[in-house]
């Protein structure tokens, strides 16, 4: 059972015939029990519906059955001999951009859904963005219901065009086009027969081969101190001592006898092992979860970092960042107070200055702005009370990103997506 | 790091890998932010695996926060023996939530007839313990690739003063950072095996060398069919006339409540069987075991809401 996992998010409507790619992917994976594909015939027979409508199986809550839409981000699995994967089902609709938005935080892919006959939308516009926003480092535009257009070229090469020329004007790194028909299974597993001047993969033969090993951030060493690990045993001479700083490894490649700096003290030490449970390690990146063991003995605690002599996050106070605001009911506005959670930091922080709100749409800044409501997204400038040890999100998405809450009900109103932190 | 994870090359982590490091840090960052944690431990395969998760988290310190058992008081006798030699050998403190208690104070009514279940009864048991001890977090096994509802929910799902879940206000959870926030009298439930699939449970079971209780495996046993379920033959189920008792090689595939849990016919006495035989079933593990999912289309989602597992 060798095989790594490729998370990866799909963003769209019902009409963009999403949930019929995703039935397809799973039902041809095997991924889909008799006992899910009786409820579903079910429930579509109830409603007076033709044949069973997969969208039912992704469509979880009450709710999104009876309004028949995505609401919520609702996590699939399935896995081929090659890769296991984690879908992000989200929604396609502004109204939920927030709720893409966390699907795509974790993606290493997305799959933005065209239909053939409508070609680029503004929602597929909005969905890209937001994708390149998140920093997916895939971007899949799957060009569905090619059936519809009599499996032509010339359509598909019009909207690709079309893309390519909206996609400069985002920060993309790797962009695949693929035709197909999701209802037909037209280059969903199998190559299409029905479209020969294609020479491109399937959509999960892609899905299978896409190369996500460099994605992580192999270079900068990011080690945010989760938790002290202190057995406190007077009696186990071998324990007697034992101070681990546990964590999950953010970036770069940490080895024993690693010179290390810890932040903030800036203090120097080496490390002297590094430990999982079932015993030594030579070497840890993340996301491996591992326990550090330092030569000296200097005082850390969570919210620290260690990092390498020559290369450290920028310490700050001032943090200038994109933001989707996410609150139903409350707006950002400059001189909100807000609690951060970057990391395993937490801190107060203050709304300096909001730059401008971004048109999620066209992409035109709204400089005039005077707040952010639940699902815009605009440019801050924001005062921390305690040094943020960040770097750019572009850079690491773990050490580059954080939430914002709201002190007064808790809730999470806010994510930030590091531009500048110095 | 496993041999898995070395034989796919330079810096990649194996699906097992990635999933243990996920629960690790999903775990540490409970017990670093909440003040009274508990880990919810049934004695089926999903609680044991996070248990051995526990262990590992925090090794070489012991487990900082207790276990709880909700116990219905119609449970598989091979499994509270297990859930008392576990508990023993890790030295973890456990309490136990009783549901008979609660029928014995009049806190809630015993259902009756063919169906009679206590399994809905354990929402009122688990609200208690935790107000009464104060948990500010509790740990659960559920999966997402276990049903609709649980694959709509977040890995730290906010619950209110009375326990309830409310799925259209949950909080967005982006990257790997948690909002752990909560008042006096709220908790949150983390689920740690959130991304693992069935398959990964047994997959890990078997790479960790875990012990399963022995009705995990093929037994004899004395069980009755009603509607497509293997119940097994108790006092504490109602039997109807024309429901034959017979007796059958059988294992389960999940574990929980003795009187809506459902027993599989087989033969696999070994984990390398059971695994190949769960691999090529074309059922899913609630749909063939779980009587309690079968009231409506919603039935877990509603039993969420009030404040179920």
């Amino acid at each position: 059972m060798s095989t790594d996992i490729l998370r990866f998010a799909t963003a769209g409507s019902v009409d963009d015939g999403k949930s019929t790619l995703i039935g397809r992917l799973l039902f041809d994976s095997k991924s889909i029990f008799e006992d899910q594909l009786d409820a579903v015939e079910r429930t579509s027979r109830t409603r007076g519906e033709e044949g069973a409508n997969l969208a039912l199986l992704t469509d979880g809550l009450r709710a999104e059955r009876e309004q028949g839409i995505t609401i919520d981000v609702a996590y699939r699995y399935f896995a081929t001999p090659r890769r296991t994967f984690i879908i992000a089902d989200t929604p396609g609709h502004i109204q939920y951009t927030r709720n893409m938005v966390t699907g795509a935080s974790t993606s290493d892919l997305a799959i933005i859904l065209v239909d053939a006959r409508k070609g680029l939308q503004e929602q597929s516009r909005r969905h890209a963005f937001l994708a390149t926003l998140l920093q997916v480092p895939h971007l899949v535009l799957a060009v569905n219901k090619m059936d519809l257009v009599d499996y032509s070229q010339e359509r598909f090469e019009e909207i690709k065009q079309e893309f390519s020329a909206f996609a400069t004007k985002l920060d993309v790194t790797d962009l695949a086009f693929i035709p197909l028909s999701a209802l037909h299974g037209d280059n969903v597993v199998e190559r299409s027969l029905n479209m020969p001047w294609y020479d491109g993969p399937s959509l999960l033969h892609h899905l299978e081969n896409v190369h996500i090993a460099s994605d992580r951030n192999l270079i900068d060493v990011r080690f945010p101190v989760q938790y002290v690990v202190r057995p406190n045993r007077a009696d186990d001479p071998e324990l007697h001592d034992y101070r681990g700083y546990a964590g999950q490894v953010a970036g770069g490649v940490l080895k024993p006898g690693d010179e290390v700096v810890h932040l903030p003290s800036g203090l120097s030490t080496r490390i002297s092992r590094i430990l999982t449970a079932d015993g030594e390690v030579a070497e840890a990146f993340s996301p491996m979860s591992v326990t550090l063991l330092l030569e000296d003995d200097i005082d850390i605690s969570r919210g620290d970092m260690i990092c390498r002599p020559n290369n450290r996050p920028n310490v700050t106070q001032d943090v200038d960042a994109m933001i989707c605001w996410m609150s139903e009911s409350r707006r950002l506005t400059p001189g909100s107070k807000l609690v951060v959670k970057h990391t395993t930091r937490t801190a107060k922080v203050v709304v300096r200055d909001l730059l401008y709100r971004l048109d999620v749409n066209t992409l035109h800044r709204e400089e005039d702005a005077a707040d952010l409501s639940l699902n815009e997204i605009g440019r801050v400038n924001l005062r921390v009370t305690q040094p943020l040890f960040a770097d750019e999100y572009k850079r690491n998405r773990l050490t580059g990103g954080f939430i914002l809450i709201d002190e007064g009900t808790n809730a999470t109103v806010g994510a930030g997506m590091i531009v500048r932190a110095e | 790091m496993s041999q898995a994870s070395e034989a796919l090359g330079r810096y990649q982590l194996s699906q097992l890998d990635f999933l243990e490091a996920e629960a690790i840090y999903v775990m540490r960052e409970v017990a670093s932010e909440f003040e009274r944690p508990v880990l919810l431990f049934s004695g089926g395969k999903d609680s044991i695996v996070m248990l051995r998760l526990a262990e590992k988290a925090f090794w070489p310190a012991p487990i900082p926060f207790p276990v709880m058992h909700v116990d219905t008081g119609h449970n598989f006798p091979e499994v509270i023996e297990f859930r008392d030699r576990r508990v023993a050998e890790t030295g973890v403190r456990l309490v136990v939530a009783s549901v008979q208690e609660q029928i014995d104070a009049g806190k809630v009514t015993e259902q009756t007839g063919r169906w009679a279940s206590r399994n809905r009864l354990q929402t009122s048991a688990l609200l208690e313990a935790i107000e009464e001890h104060g948990f500010d977090a509790a740990f659960g096994g559920a999966r997402r690739d276990e049903e609709k509802a649980r694959a709509k929910e977040r890995i730290f799902s906010f619950r209110d003063e009375f326990g309830q879940w409310d799925p259209k206000n949950q909080r967005p959870e982006l990257w790997n950072t948690y909002n752990t926030r909560v008042n006096r009298g709220e908790n949150i439930r983390v689920f740690p095996l959130s991304n693992w699939t069935e398959l990964d449970v047994w997959g890990y079971i078997r790479r960790e060398g875990v012990e399963l209780p022995s009705i995990y495996f093929s037994h004899r046993r004395r069980v009755f069919e009603r509607d497509g379920i293997l119940l097994p033959d108790t006092p504490v189920i109602t039997r109807e006339e024309d429901e034959e008792v017979f007796e059958a090689s059988v294992r389960y595939r999940t574990v929980g409540d003795m009187t809506c849990t459902g027993a599989v016919r087989s033969t696999a006495t070994g984990l390398d069987e059971v695994i190949a035989e769960i691999a090529a079933t074309r059922i899913t593990e609630r749909g063939q075991t779980r009587a309690d999912d079968r009231a409506s289309e919603a039935a877990m989602e509603d039993r969420k809401r009030e404040g179920y597992f």
